[in-house]
């Protein structure tokens, strides 16, 4: 099964360009979700058989970056009735360029690194530093508050990516604790930004000015 | 005994969240902090401490943050019903239930011995504290609570990256990659070599960014600024101790692997930057809270510079850790009393707190003489014996750098501190019908007298866990 996780990774890859190039809040929220839905996939390819563990973590992962997560942003979207992202602080053909050197980057990076056999060659680590930077490249450039949620959910799916590699090294339970604390941070940035809403009247993080030298 | 450090704070939230009563829940604060404080005190006692096969484990490190962090967060409980109190409209459920959580987060810090437990241990205290700094729910909160979560959650996830980073250079030795610090310290001189500084770096900036240490401490001035007294207490002495701690693990294991001169001179230039940025921002600061976090970011940069300069510092650094967080309590305590007194935390409209509230302002002012590292107060043991290690060691740049710095904050502080304590009080303050009590300046009063003591007296156990911590540092004895 081996086989399959270079073209899932690169579908991942692809999600990432997807991201950083839309303005639809929706889009936003889909293209995580996907990427969620990837991650599922490849937790269960990246294992070499089929036990109750992979099946459980890739279920976990789907139903948390897949459903649970995109439903509490569509749910603040709606809520705060925002549909576009306004004038990002880099243009989003801009931030592809980014996107995109970021990438080569990765590859040449990983390059330079010392790898275990199985990993020589394979997108798995490049894919996981380079949607850590997209992951950032959203966090730091955008101004909707949902948007920023998104890229921290980037960043944290190309850690994921990461942990992939390293599937001997993690216990489940570590796992876990990884899902639990990203879904409660998820969630309480939910309710930070259904009160920002309300407060402010709008989820432009740029009114959040008041606190500065 | 290593998990009811643990689930027993934990039974305490779930008592808290679904105690019916606002008053009575409240109240059960100083329960669950003297329960906590028992509790640590047996576990201090035992000569080991241990659980969950190894995972945790209260080595001599977790040790002095656990005693310090209990000591501290058991006057913060007793100052925070009189807090709520003063706030009924607010509703205290999550807040009373968050409060004890922390602490049951902390703890697990304190002794978690695997790398992914820990960091889940860190997260979960930075998801505690969230629903603290936004008690308010004022504009000016929600924006602190925005920043500190969002940064916070960065930094958080750049650790955990970092941690992955350092079980794939175990992975690369064809190491059993256990993830358990001691198997990594043990194993050290095998860990793949550019894995290793690419974790250092990441989990350093990662939690650098949880201690608060520049330039990744913007969300400080903020969180400290709109949060709580008691939560700042907390903030500024539990959560980026533990921090700190977490970046000492870590050091240990690049230390085992040879690396250490890499990691002290990383944290020697982060630490110096540090206290530069917070000398800068400090001078013309005219509000104290805020004063108080840049503050928070110098005494961070003291402490990794502790350790970056190895030796006796490491011994001064972990001195330290306790006389930051112990002042930082006595400093938070009292500016919260001025702040509700005054309604006003800008030093235009607060002025002569010594007249206002007596007690209150002379421990301010006491907490400024200790936290500056005057004489006879705990925080100039512990910055001269960094200072004296910087000297012996040859460092003069780092040493002069260090005392120049030091003084800068020194009169940057001073100016705030001095103008809101002198003088004559506002006829709006005169007003509001705070004065102090004994739940308001008891505990800030109990602090300051263990800051004094710290000054002239180290107990001998003290004593020894300090010494033993900075052994397993890699200190000379």
């Amino acid at each position: 099964m081996g086989y399959f996780v270079d073209p899932v990774l690169v579908l991942v890859l692809l999600a990432n360009f997807f991201l950083l190039g839309t303005s639809r809040l929706r889009a936003i929220i889909n293209g995580t979700a996907l990427q969620g839905v990837l991650l599922g996939i490849l937790t269960l390819l990246v294992h070499h058989e089929l036990s109750l563990r992979p099946v459980l973590i890739a279920v976990g992962t789907t139903v948390i970056k897949a459903i649970v997560i995109p439903w509490m942003l569509s749910r603040a979207m709606r809520e705060a009735a925002i549909v576009h992202e306004v004038e990002p602080f880099i243009g989003y053909i801009l931030s592809l360029m980014l996107g995109a050197i970021g990438t080569g980057l990765a590859l040449l990076f990983v390059g330079t690194l010392p790898l275990v056999p199985q990993h020589v060659g394979s997108l798995l680590i490049p894919t996981s530093l380079s949607t850590v930077l997209t992951g950032f490249i959203l966090l730091t450039t955008r101004r909707k508050a949902i948007t920023q949620v998104a890229g921290y959910l980037v960043l944290e799916n190309g850690i994921f990516v990461m942990g992939l590699a390293l599937i001997e090294a993690l216990p489940f339970f570590v796992e876990v604790g990884v899902l639990l604390d990203l879904l409660v941070a998820i969630f309480v940035m939910g309710i930070i930004i259904l009160q920002i809403s309300r407060e402010f009247a709008s989820l432009d993080t740029t009114r959040l000015s008041a606190l500065k030298e | 005994m290593a998990e009811a450090l643990v689930l027993v704070p934990l039974a305490f939230a779930l008592l808290a969240f679904f105690e019916p009563s606002t008053v009575w829940r409240r109240r059960i604060l100083p329960f669950a902090g003297a329960a906590h404080l028992v509790l640590t005190a047996v576990a201090l006692s035992r000569p080991s401490v241990e659980g969950l096969d190894g995972w945790l484990r209260l080595d001599s490190v977790g040790r002095l943050v656990l005693g310090f962090c209990s000591v501290l967060y058991f006057f913060a409980s007793l100052y925070a019903p009189g807090y709520l109190a003063s706030h009924p409209d607010r509703p205290n459920r999550v807040f009373c239930a968050c409060f004890i959580a922390f602490i049951g987060a902390l703890s697990l810090v304190t002794e978690a011995h695997h790398l992914g437990l820990m960091w889940v241990a860190i997260e979960s205290t930075t998801l505690a504290t969230a629903p603290m700094v936004n008690f308010l729910r004022s504009p000016r909160a929600l924006e602190a609570t925005w920043k500190y979560l969002l940064i916070g959650s960065v930094g958080i996830a750049l650790a955990l990256l970092g941690s992955l980073f350092l079980a794939y250079s175990a992975l690369y030795a064809s190491l059993q990659p256990s993830l358990l610090f001691d198997d990594l310290v043990r194993d050290g001189g095998h860990l793949s070599r550019p894995w290793l500084r690419a974790a250092f770096i990441v989990l350093f900036v990662g939690y650098g960014t949880k201690m608060g240490l520049a330039p990744m401490h913007t969300w400080k001035p903020d969180a400290y600024g709109e949060a709580p007294g008691m939560v700042g207490t907390l903030l500024a002495g539990g959560l980026t101790s533990c921090a700190f701690l977490a970046i000492l693990r870590f050091f240990r294991v690049s230390s085992a692997a040879g690396d250490a001169p890499f990691a002290e001179n990383l944290m020697l230039v982060a630490g110096l930057f540090s206290m530069a940025v917070a000398a800068a921002f400090m001078a013309r600061q005219k509000d104290f809270k805020r004063m108080l976090a840049y503050s928070s970011v110098e005494h961070m940069g003291i402490l990794v510079v502790g350790i970056g300069i190895g030796g006796a510092g490491v011994f001064g650094s972990l001195l330290h850790m306790l006389n930051n967080g112990l002042t930082k309590g006595v400093l938070f305590l009292s500016a919260a009393n001025i702040h509700r007194a005054y309604q006003s935390k800008s030093s235009d409209e607060v002025r002569g707190v010594l007249r206002r509230l007596p007690i209150s302002g002379a421990l301010f002012l006491a907490g400024f003489f200790a936290i500056t590292g005057s004489p006879p107060f705990g925080p100039f043991l512990s910055e001269f014996t960094i200072l004296n290690a910087a000297v012996s060691s040859g460092r003069y740049g780092v040493a002069a750098l260090f005392l120049v710095l030091l003084v800068i904050v020194f009169i940057g502080m001073g100016a705030t501190v001095m103008t809101v304590v002198q003088g004559k009080p506002s006829e709006r303050a005169a007003a509001t019908d705070l004065r102090d009590s004994l739940p308001l300046v008891g505990p800030s009063v109990a602090l300051i007298a263990l800051v004094l003591m710290l000054g002239v007296y180290v107990p001998a156990p003290l004593d020894h866990l300090l010494r033993d911590a900075a052994a397993s540092l890699g200190a000379p004895p």
